[in-house]
């Protein structure tokens, strides 16, 4: 099972052929990734390509269909918790696993407390070996501070510190600034540079092509479950990255609109919702175009479009329907309204996964699908048969359960619910996230068609390549207000960027 | 009639074969009237439960509901005179106030259903007893209400009234259920209340309208148990029957998280309980071994129906697995999302 060679320096982590199969989907295909003692390395690809599931892997949470693990020149087949924490595999989450409620020493040394002779939790003790690490990471906290009270940059320093206390080898930082500011995002390319300096590795997921530009050693593109490629430290070029994720010039995607825009289907006027109530918002969606609405992470764009959609609640302002004064309270008026909502959570707030295609797809009008006063299930099914073969939603029947769909044709399911009623405006958010790249092309042609078709679409999207690429023209929120509009002429991802952190 | 509940449908008739052939008395016409008078009288809460289970939540004020209706409806014939029509209609929309009280809460106030009607179950109990400072409400000596009698406890063609009143509150309730878009919205609201919202329906008046369902169905059934009883004990009255309830549903195929089940399932349910019951007196078992006997049943039941689910997903994952293995270098490979607040590498709800 080993093939244990002493004399040559071995990689830290090797992983060998690894797949991962799932009923309906491979994740992972055959994947192969070496990491060395002191190396940052960057994993790249879009949504989906499989970076999670590997990392998954590593961290031992979910297990190879097949392939190798080599961890110091000792094989596994799979690993388990236990196994990959003993390994010093250590990782900064996304979605931080830091508890609220408990002290930065206390979250630091969470499951490995430190007792007095008294079998007692010992404080004192805690918080002095917590110092020191809080001081390698830059912390501005000590130990004694309550998370509650941290940014979100900070609990990231604060889940960096708790790796470094356990002896970590390797430190996967997944998505690490997607909510940070630029001055934090400095101090954590510090932190890595020290890091690596101490010998630690670094797994580097991240979308933001800047940053690893200006922190990996080499770049490992992943694309549809598969090796894209690896780029050594000359290699890195935002091209080049970008070659290795898409793999095809994505440059192309945009279509022209048939005709001219036409009339404002919604206009927005100085409108503030209850979730961010000091910013307002101005804008126009008009009849035949598509609106790119981009920002950062918590620029407050989901936020708006629930608002708009009757989830969240307009507090000031003006919404005006074909200019006409329009007060929607819920999601009810909003679809009477013909204002329609693909939201950005497909599985939670977008389908019901348990319940048969057919069911999902007339959830919001039965009243269409009623014979004789009474629901008619014959009636639901070829109101679902009809947008199967419109959209093309790969299924052999439509009383399967949504959950069994791929993502792409779950988010067909989602459109099918809308464009089986009348649409006026359809807000799409994250529209193809975790969508394969054939889907993609599919939903953008939908998008397209329906704008031709005098529908006005919205669609929100943190990727870059879809905005530039699908929109006629974009908006760029900031903190909850529009930070700029941008004409086709004018897009650019640095564009786009700099109106979306706010730089000069 | 889904396979479920075919599948209870044949535990019914197997187990009633077997009581049938250690005690030919199970047959008999007088066993039989029984029987189906108390499967009735169970029945009509237990449907009504079925509703609050479908949203997710739970009812545990029924038997209390039970007591507290029936003294109420007890006295406003036996004490006061009210006339029992009157009588019938103010209980149930007592019943109803009651229902809309525990909706709003947990909707409005997004109280836990599970505290709302626990709180309800104290309340109500402890407002019957001490209304009637414990003591038994019943109809004065020789009192007789001819037509509320032939209503409740009379019988057509050999079977009792409230069974028949069972049958016509399934059939209404299967068209509610299943039939009309309240129905669909119900088991939409069960499945994924998000999701629905986000298709617009209304979750909150789909949820509080099921909890006004159980309580109006708990007031009929407070009304036919009065009239069988012909006096309410409060401390006693309704005992436990929230539990039986819960359990003919969970029976009948409905899950506790909500979005499964059906009325022929739940009525199935309280008919196999009630069959029990009446096992347990027939094969001479000591009573007191009652609870045992349905606890028991009801355990293998669910676990029974659980494994055999869930062999049926495996057979569909390894068939999956299989076609997967010839188109596995096919563009449309893609990632599973896992968690419900992320897509497929995780990524949290931004914006």
């Amino acid at each position: 099972m080993t093939d244990t060679d002493q004399t040559s320096p071995a990689p830290l982590l090797r992983l060998e052929n690894i797949s991962k199969v799932y009923p309906g989907v491979v994740a992972l295909s055959a994947v192969h990734l070496e990491i060395w003692p002191g190396e940052v390395v960057a994993l790249i690809g879009e949504n989906g390509a499989g970076k999670s599931t590997l990392m998954k892997i590593l961290g031992g949470v979910i297990e190879p269909s097949s392939g190798h693990i080599s961890i110091d020149n000792v094989a596994y087949s799979r690993l388990n918790v236990a196994q990959s924490q003993a390994a010093g595999i250590a990782f900064v989450h996304q979605e931080l696993n830091v508890f609220d409620n408990l002290s930065v020493a206390a979250n630091i040394f969470l499951g490995r407390e430190i007792r007095s002779s008294l079998g007692l939790l010992d404080s004192a003790a805690m918080s002095r070996a917590a110092a020191p690490l809080l001081k390698r990471v830059g912390a501005r906290f000590g130990p004694e501070a309550q998370v509650a009270s941290l940014s979100l940059a900070e609990r990231q320093l604060l889940e960096i510190a708790k790796a470094l206390s356990i002896d970590a080898r390797i430190v996967i930082m997944d998505e690490p600034t997607s909510s940070l500011t630029l001055s934090e995002t400095r101090t954590l390319m510090k932190v890595i540079a020290d890091l690596k300096a101490h010998g630690v590795s670094v797994i580097y997921i991240s979308h933001r092509l800047g940053e690893v530009e200006e922190c990996a050693d080499r770049v490992v593109g992943l694309r549809d479950g598969r090796n894209a490629g690896t780029l050594g430290r000359e290699g890195i070029t935002h091209d080049a990255m970008i070659r290795l994720m898409i793999g095809r010039d994505l440059k192309s995607l945009y279509v022209e609109p048939a005709q001219p825009r036409g009339e404002p289907i919604l206009a927005l006027r100085d409108v503030r919702i209850a979730s961010n109530p000091r910013s307002s918002v101005t804008l126009d969606i008009c009849a035949g175009e598509i609106v790119g609405i981009a920002g950062l992470v918590g620029a407050g764009r989901t936020e708006l479009a629930e608002a708009i959609f009757g989830i969240g609640k307009v507090i000031d302002g003006q919404v005006l329907l074909d200019g006409r004064e329009f007060a929607v309270s819920s999601p009810r008026q909003a679809i009477a309204a013909g204002i329609y909502l693909v939201p950005e959570d497909r599985k939670q707030a977008g389908l019901l996964l348990e319940s048969a295609i057919s069911d999902n797809i007339a959830l919001p009008d039965l009243g269409a699908v009623m014979h004789l006063g009474m629901v008619s299930d014959r009636a639901i099914d070829q109101r679902a048969e009809d947008q199967r073969l419109k959209l093309g939603i790969k299924t052999d029947s439509v009383r399967r359960n949504a959950a069994e769909l791929s993502g792409g044709n779950q988010q067909k399911v989602v459109l099918g619910k809308w464009l089986s009623m009348q649409p006026r405006l359809i807000i799409f958010d994250e529209p193809t996230r975790g969508i394969d790249v054939g889907a993609k092309s599919e939903i953008y042609a939908l998008m397209r068609a329906l704008a031709d078709s005098g529908v006005g679409v919205a669609m929100i999207s943190s990727d870059m390549e879809e905005v530039i690429g699908v929109s006629d023209r974009i908006v760029v929120l900031r903190e909850g207000r529009v930070a700029g509009m941008l004409p086709r002429s004018d897009f650019s991802e640095h564009n786009v960027l700099r109106l979306a952190v706010g730089a000069k | 009639m889904h396979k479920k509940d075919m599948g209870l449908a044949v535990l019914i008739i197997v187990v009633g074969a077997i009581v049938y052939l250690r005690n030919p008395l199970f047959l008999s016409p007088i066993n039989l009237g029984n029987t189906a008078n108390l499967i009735g009288l169970f029945g009509l809460f237990a449907i009504g439960q079925g509703f609050v289970i479908m949203t997710g939540g739970i009812d545990l004020s029924v038997g209390s509901m039970i007591a507290l209706l029936g003294v109420i409806f007890v006295d406003m014939v036996g004490k006061y005179g009210v006339p029992w029509p009157l009588a019938i209609a103010i209980t149930i929309c007592l019943g109803a106030a009651m229902g809309l009280a525990h909706g709003l809460l947990i909707t409005r106030l997004k109280m836990q259903p599970f505290v709302v009607t626990l709180c309800g179950l104290l309340i109500y109990r402890g407002v019957a007893r001490g209304y009637t400072g414990e003591a038994t409400a019943g109809f004065p000596f020789g009192a007789s209400y001819p037509e509320l009698e032939w209503l409740t406890i009379g019988r057509s063609f050999g079977v009792p009234h409230a069974f028949w009143a069972m049958i016509l509150v399934a059939i209404v309730a299967w068209l509610v259920l299943h039939r009309s878009v309240f129905g669909r919205h119900l088991y939409a609201v069960g499945k994924n209340e998000d999701a629905a919202r986000y298709s617009g329906v209304k979750t909150d008046a789909v949820i509080t309208g099921a909890y006004v369902i159980s309580a109006v169905l708990a007031a009929v059934a407070a009304v036919y148990f009065a009239m069988f009883t012909k006096s309410v004990q409060p401390s006693s009255h309704g005992n436990f029957y929230e539990l039986y309830a819960i359990a003919a549903a969970v029976l009948g195929g409905f899950s506790l998280r909500g979005g499964e089940g059906s009325i022929i399932g739940v009525v199935l349910g309280a008919v196999l309980l009630q069959e029990l019951q009446n096992l347990v007196n027939l094969l001479g078992i000591p009573s007191s071994l009652n609870f045992a006997v349905m606890g028991a049943v009801i355990l293998v039941g669910v676990l029974a129906d659980q494994q055999f689910n869930r062999y049926r997903e495996r057979r569909r994952a390894a068939r999956a697995l299989e076609g997967l293995g010839q188109e596995a270098t096919a563009s449309d490979t893609r990632l599973p999302v896992d968690g419900p607040r992320g897509g497929p590498d995780g990524v949290p709800r931004s914006s």
